[in-house]
C-alpha cells in the first residue's frame, strides 16, 4: 500500500510535442491517498488510460515525477512497483487453469510453493472462485474471467494499488452491480488503494469516495460525488455530472443583476461583487433541479416559453426558451406544468458563475 | 528478445535469403567461359549478353509470354468458377455441403504427379495438348479449390442482411451479385487472384508435361537447358533472374496492403 | 451464423463441378482404369485386378521412397517451425522495417519452383557456386551434392528451409500481431519473464496460425517434386527419390502405366487420409478459438 503522488506530470505520445494539443496529459499534479477508493471519470480520449498506465509504469511520462510514498519510481518496471491492473477486457493465460493463473505472478517472483498455495486459496475464497480453481480459465464467463484478472493482482501481498481500466465494459448489466459490490467489499476488507477508470458517472459516483474528473488531458476537479454535483469547478463537470447536466447561460453583469440578453437575474451581493471584476467570458450555471417553474409571474421570475415536456416517470424534464437560449428544468411528477408561457425562478444560493469555464469563487474560499 | 539479438537474427536470416539470389544475379551478368574459369564474388566484367540472348531468341522469350498467357487464363477461370461456389458455401446449407467442400480441398492436396499421366492422355484425346488452355485447365486442379476456400472466408465476413435487403428490394440474383456483392469483396478477389497467379506461376510439372513447343513455358525451357549437354550457366542464371521479376513486381505493388493487412492481424 | 437451408445452392456449384470433373474425376478414373489393366500392346489390354496393387505394395523402392518422404517432411517441420517463429519474433512491429521484412520474406515464395532448384544448383556447385566453393576450398571439406547422399540431403534441406521458412514466419508474424497489447501489459505487471511471456501468451495465441502453417508445410513437403528434380534428379542413386519423383520416373520414364496407376492411387489414398486429419484438426482449432 502506498500514497501515490504526481508531481507536474505531463505526457505526450509524440517524440517532439509542440503545442498543448500534442499532449495526451497536460499537467497533472495530484496525490492519491493510501487506502482511498478513487474513480477517474471522463469522456473517451481524455487521458484516463494514459494516467493509469503512468501510475502502473507501463508508460513513462515525458515530464514530471511520480512518487510512491515519497520515493521516485521513474524507470521502475510495473513488476517492481507492485501494482495490480485490471484491463477493459479480461486478460487470461488461456492454457492455464484458474489456479495457475492466480499463482502466475507469485511463481514469477519465486515464491515458495506452500505460500503460493495459501495465497491463491485465500484470494479464490474472497472472489468466490474456489470451485473453478481446477478448471481451464479459457472456458469461463466474462465476469469470472475479470475476477481472475483482479485475483492476479490481489494474490501479491502488499500491492501498492489496484488499478481498474473500465473493467465492467464486457460484463452483463445484472452482474455489474454484483461485481461492483464485490469490489467495495474487498476495499473495505483489505484497505487497498483503488483507482477506477470509467466514463460512466453512475459507476464512478457509486464506487468511489473521491471522484477525479478529467477533461482534455487535465484534472478539472477532485471531490466527493456530492461536491461534484453541488460545486462543479469547471463547466465540464457541471455538464458531465448529473442528468440532465447543468444549464449554462452566457451573461453580463449589470449591478447586482446577471443579464442574459433581455432577461435579468438577481444575484447575491458577494457573487455580484466578484463578477464585476472579471474580464473573461462569463457564464451562469444552474442545476435543472433547482429551477422553479410557475404558471404565473412571481417576484424575480423570468418569463420563458415552454418548448418541450419529457415525462421521465419520477419527474418531468421541461425545456424552456429564455431569450433565445434553451434551459432545462426538472419538475416533480406531481407538480403541474403550464403550457406556452411560464416563469422560472433562479434561487440565488444555487447560482454559480463561471469565468472562462472555471468557477468563480471568493478568495480563500474552500470547498 | 533483446533488440540486439533481434537484429542479429534478422540480419543472419536475410543474408541467408539474399545470398543465393545474389549469386544467381552475379552469374547472369557473366559469360559462361568467365564463370567456369574463375570464382568471383562479383562480376568483374559485367555483360548483358545473356539477357540480350534471351530477349532476342524466340525460344527463350516466348517461354515467358506462354507462361504469362496461361497464368492469366487460369486466374480468370479460377475466379469465375469459384465465385458462385464460394457464395453457395458461405450462404447456404445444403445436402452434402461439408463433404463437397472437403472433397474440393483434397484436390488442392492431390499430388500433381498422380494426375500427370491421365492429363497427358486426356488432353491428347481432346486435342488440347500443347495449348495454353491445357495448362490453364490443369492448374485449375489446385487453384479452383484454393480460390473457393479463400473467397468463402471473405464472403462469410459480409453480413447476410445485405443479401436479404437486396432481395427484399426486388434485386435479382445475378444483378445483386454483379452490382453489389462483387464490389463488396473486391479485396478478397484481389487476394484470391494473387494466390492463383502465384501458384500457377511457380508450378513446373504440369506445365512441362502438357506442352511441347507452342505453349512451352519458361520453366520448361529452363529445365531443358539444364539437361542439355554443354550447360550455359550464365544463360540459365539470366533466365532464372527473369522468372523472379514478375513475382517481385507483384510483391512490390501489394507491399503496402501486406503491411496493412498484417497490422490488422489478418493474413 | 445460421445459413439458409436450400438445396438449390447446388446450382451455384455447377461450374466448379464441371471443371473439377474435367480436371480431377475423369483423370482419376483413367488412373483407376490403368491400375487394373496390363497393356500388352497398343489396343490390347488384359484385366489384372489387384495384381499391380499387390506388386506396388511390396515394392521395396516404394517403401524406401515413403520412409524417405516421412523423414524429409519431419526434418523440414523440425527446422522450419521453430526458425519461422524465431524470425517472426525478431521482426519489428512498426516503421519501414515491417514492409521491408514482409517483402523480403515473400520473395522466395513467388519464385518458380524450378528456378529455386536452379538457384541452389548454381549456389552449391563446388566449381562455380559460392556455397560449394566455400565449403570445399575454404573449409577444406569435400562437399558434393551430386555424389554423396548426405550432401545431397543437406543441400535439399537448406533449399527447403530457404524456400519455405518465410511462409511460416509470415503466418507466425500475423498471429503475433493479432495479440492485443493488454496481454503484454498484464504480463509485465505480473512480472513475467520474456520466456514466460512467450510460453504462456505468444505461443498459445499463435496456436491457430501455427497449426495451419504446420499442416500446410507438411502437405507441401509431402508433395515435393520440382526442386529436388532440378537439383539432384532424385540422386545420387535414389538418395533423394521422394514419392513424386519416383512416381514420375515410373510413369513417364519407364512407361509402366499399370504400376504407376496403382502407385498413384496408393499415394493419393495416403494424402487423403492425411488431408482428412488436416481438415479435422483445422475445424477443432477453429472451435477452440471461438470459446
Amino acid at each position: 500500500m502506498a500514497r501515490i503522488e504526481f508531481n507536474e506530470v505531463a505526457h505526450s505520445y509524440l517524440k517532439n510535442p509542440k503545442g498543448d494539443a500534442d499532449y495526451a496529459l497536460k499537467r497533472i499534479h495530484n496525490a492519491w491517498e493510501d487506502g482511498g477508493a478513487y474513480a477517474l471519470l471522463g469522456p473517451s480520449g481524455c487521458g484516463k488510460t494514459t494516467l493509469l498506465n503512468i501510475i502502473s509504469g507501463l508508460v513513462n511520462p515525458s515530464k514530471g515525477k511520480v512518487l510512491y510514498d515519497g520515493r521516485e519510481v521513474a524507470g521502475l518496471s510495473p513488476e517492481k512497483r507492485n501494482i495490480a491492473q485490471v484491463f477493459q477486457f479480461p486478460v487470461l493465460y488461456d492454457t492455464m487453469t484458474v489456479f495457475d493463473n492466480l499463482a502466475f505472478p507469485l511463481r514469477n517472483r519465486g515464491t515458495a510453493k506452500a505460500e503460493v498455495e495459501k495465497r491463491v486459496r485465500e484470494v479464490a475464497e474472497i472472489l468466490d472462485l474456489t470451485h473453478f480453481l481446477n478448471q481451464r480459465a479459457a472456458g469461463l464467463a466474462a465476469d469470472a474471467k475479470q475476477k481472475i484478472s483482479l485475483g492476479r493482482g490481489l494474490v501479491r501481498s502488499n500491492v501498492a494499488a489496484i488499478l481498474f481500466d473500465e473493467p465492467l465494459t464486457v460484463i452483463d448489466p445484472h452482474l455489474k452491480w454484483h461485481l461492483r459490490r464485490k469490489l467495495k467489499e474487498i476495499h473495505e476488507q483489505l484497505k487497498l488503494t483503488l483507482i477506477y477508470v470509467t466514463h460512466d458517472q453512475v459507476e464512478a459516483l457509486t464506487f468511489a469516495d473521491k471522484v477525479v474528473v478529467m477533461y482534455e488531458g487535465e484534472i478539472v476537479q477532485t471531490g466527493t460525488p456530492e461536491d461534484l454535483f453541488e460545486n462543479p469547478e469547471h463547466t465540464f463537470v457541471g455538464y458531465f455530472i448529473g442528468s440532465p447536466g447543468m444549464n449554462f447561460l452566457p451573461c453580463k453583469i449589470d449591478g447586482n443583476m446577471a443579464r442574459i440578453d433581455g432577461a435579468k437575474i438577481p444575484l447575491d451581493e458577494k457573487t455580484a461583487v466578484m463578477a464585476r471584476n472579471v474580464r473573461e467570458k462569463l457564464e451562469l450555471g444552474i442545476r435543472p433541479m433547482y429551477l422553479e417553474v410557475t404558471p404565473f409571474a412571481v417576484e424575480n421570475g423570468v418569463p420563458v416559453q415552454i418548448v418541450l415536456i419529457e415525462d421521465q416517470g419520477s419527474h418531468k424534464i421541461v425545456s424552456v426558451k429564455l431569450a433565445g437560449q434553451l434551459v432545462r428544468a426538472v419538475v416533480p411528477e406531481d407538480k403541474p406544468v403550464p403550457e406556452g408561457k411560464a416563469w422560472i425562478v433562479f434561487p440565488q444560493q444555487k447560482i454559480k458563475l463561471f469565468a472562462d469555464k472555471r468557477l468563480l469563487k471568493s478568495e480563500g474560499a474552500t470547498l | 528478445m533483446k533488440s540486439k539479438s533481434r537484429i542479429f537474427v534478422l540480419i543472419i536470416f536475410f543474408v541467408f535469403l539474399f545470398l543465393p539470389i545474389y549469386w544467381m544475379i552475379n552469374m547472369s551478368l557473366r559469360t559462361n567461359a568467365d564463370i567456369l574459369h574463375t570464382l568471383a564474388l562479383y562480376p568483374t566484367d559485367p555483360t548483358f549478353a545473356n539477357y540480350i540472348k534471351i530477349f532476342t531468341d524466340s525460344d527463350w522469350y516466348s517461354g515467358y509470354i506462354n507462361a504469362i498467357i496461361y497464368v492469366t487464363i487460369n486466374t480468370l477461370i479460377s475466379l469465375t468458377v469459384a465465385l458462385p461456389a464460394a457464395y453457395a458455401f458461405s450462404r447456404y446449407r445444403f445436402m452434402g455441403d461439408t463433404q463437397v467442400f472437403f472433397w474440393l480441398l483434397t484436390n488442392r492436396m492431390a499430388p500433381a504427379a498422380v494426375f500427370l499421366l491421365p492429363f497427358f492422355q486426356l488432353y491428347t484425346t481432346v486435342g488440347l495438348l500443347d495449348t495454353h488452355i491445357a495448362v490453364a485447365l490443369a492448374h485449375c486442379l489446385f487453384n479452383v479449390p484454393l480460390a473457393v476456400w479463400i473467397l468463402e472466408g471473405f464472403m462469410s465476413g459480409i453480413p447476410r442482411e445485405i443479401d436479404e435487403t437486396a432481395f427484399i428490394d426486388g434485386c435479382t440474383m445475378p444483378r445483386f451479385f454483379i452490382t453489389i456483392f462483387i464490389p463488396l469483396i473486391r479485396a478478397g478477389i484481389g487476394v484470391t487472384a494473387f494466390f492463383c497467379f502465384m501458384f500457377s506461376w511457380v508450378e513446373l510439372l504440369f506445365a512441362r508435361t502438357l506442352t511441347i513447343t507452342n505453349a512451352k513455358p519458361i520453366s520448361a525451357v529452363m529445365t531443358r537447358t539444364i539437361s542439355a549437354t554443354g550447360l550455359d550457366w550464365g544463360l540459365l542464371a539470366a533466365a532464372g533472374v527473369l522468372t523472379i521479376v514478375p513475382g517481385a513486381l507483384v510483391i512490390w505493388f501489394v507491399r503496402n496492403y501486406m503491411a496493412k493487412g498484417f497490422a490488422l492481424g489478418r493474413v | 451464423m445460421n445459413k439458409w437451408e436450400n438445396n438449390k445452392a447446388w446450382f451455384f456449384l455447377i461450374p466448379v463441378l464441371i471443371f473439377v470433373c474435367f480436371s480431377a474425376i475423369i483423370p482419376l478414373m483413367t488412373v483407376v482404369n490403368y491400375s487394373v489393366q496390363d497393356i500388352l500392346a497398343p489396343g490390347k489390354t488384359v484385366f489384372v485386378g489387384t495384381e499391380w496393387y499387390r506388386i506396388m505394395l511390396r515394392d521395396p523402392r516404394l517403401h524406401e521412397a515413403l520412409w524417405r518422404q516421412f523423414l524429409f517432411s519431419g526434418l523440414v517441420l523440425l527446422i522450419e517451425m521453430p526458425l519461422g517463429v524465431l524470425i517472426a519474433l525478431a521482426m519489428p512491429k512498426k516503421g519501414w522495417g515491417v514492409s521491408f521484412c514482409l517483402v523480403t520474406l515473400a520473395l522466395p515464395l513467388l519464385i518458380p519452383w524450378n528456378t529455386i532448384g536452379t538457384i541452389w544448383m548454381i549456389f552449391v556447385r563446388p566449381d562455380i557456386g559460392l556455397f560449394g566453393a566455400a565449403i570445399n576450398e575454404w573449409l577444406g571439406i569435400a562437399f558434393d551434392h551430386t555424389r554423396k547422399p548426405l550432401d545431397a540431403w543437406i543441400t535439399l534441406m537448406f533449399m527447403e528451409v530457404w524456400h519455405w521458412t518465410p511462409l511460416v514466419a509470415l503466418l507466425a508474424y500475423a498471429g503475433l500481431r493479432a495479440i492485443p497489447e493488454v496481454y503484454y501489459q498484464a504480463a509485465k505487471i505480473d512480472g513475467a519473464s520474456s520466456w514466460a511471456t512467450f510460453l504462456y501468451i505468444q505461443l498459445p495465441k499463435m496456436r491457430g496460425v501455427l497449426t495451419i502453417a504446420l499442416l500446410l508445410r507438411f502437405m507441401d513437403s509431402f508433395l515435393i517434386y520440382a526442386e529436388p528434380f532440378v537439383l539432384t534428379g532424385g540422386g545420387p542413386g535414389n538418395a533423394t527419390t521422394f514419392l513424386s519423383i519416383y512416381l514420375v520416373k515410373l510413369a513417364t520414364g519407364q512407361f509402366d502405366v499399370g504400376p504407376a496407376g496403382a502407385f498413384s492411387l496408393i499415394y493419393f489414398l495416403i494424402i487423403l487420409v492425411l488431408c482428412f486429419i488436416f481438415y479435422q484438426v483445422l475445424q477443432n482449432v477453429g472451435k477452440g478459438a471461438k470459446t
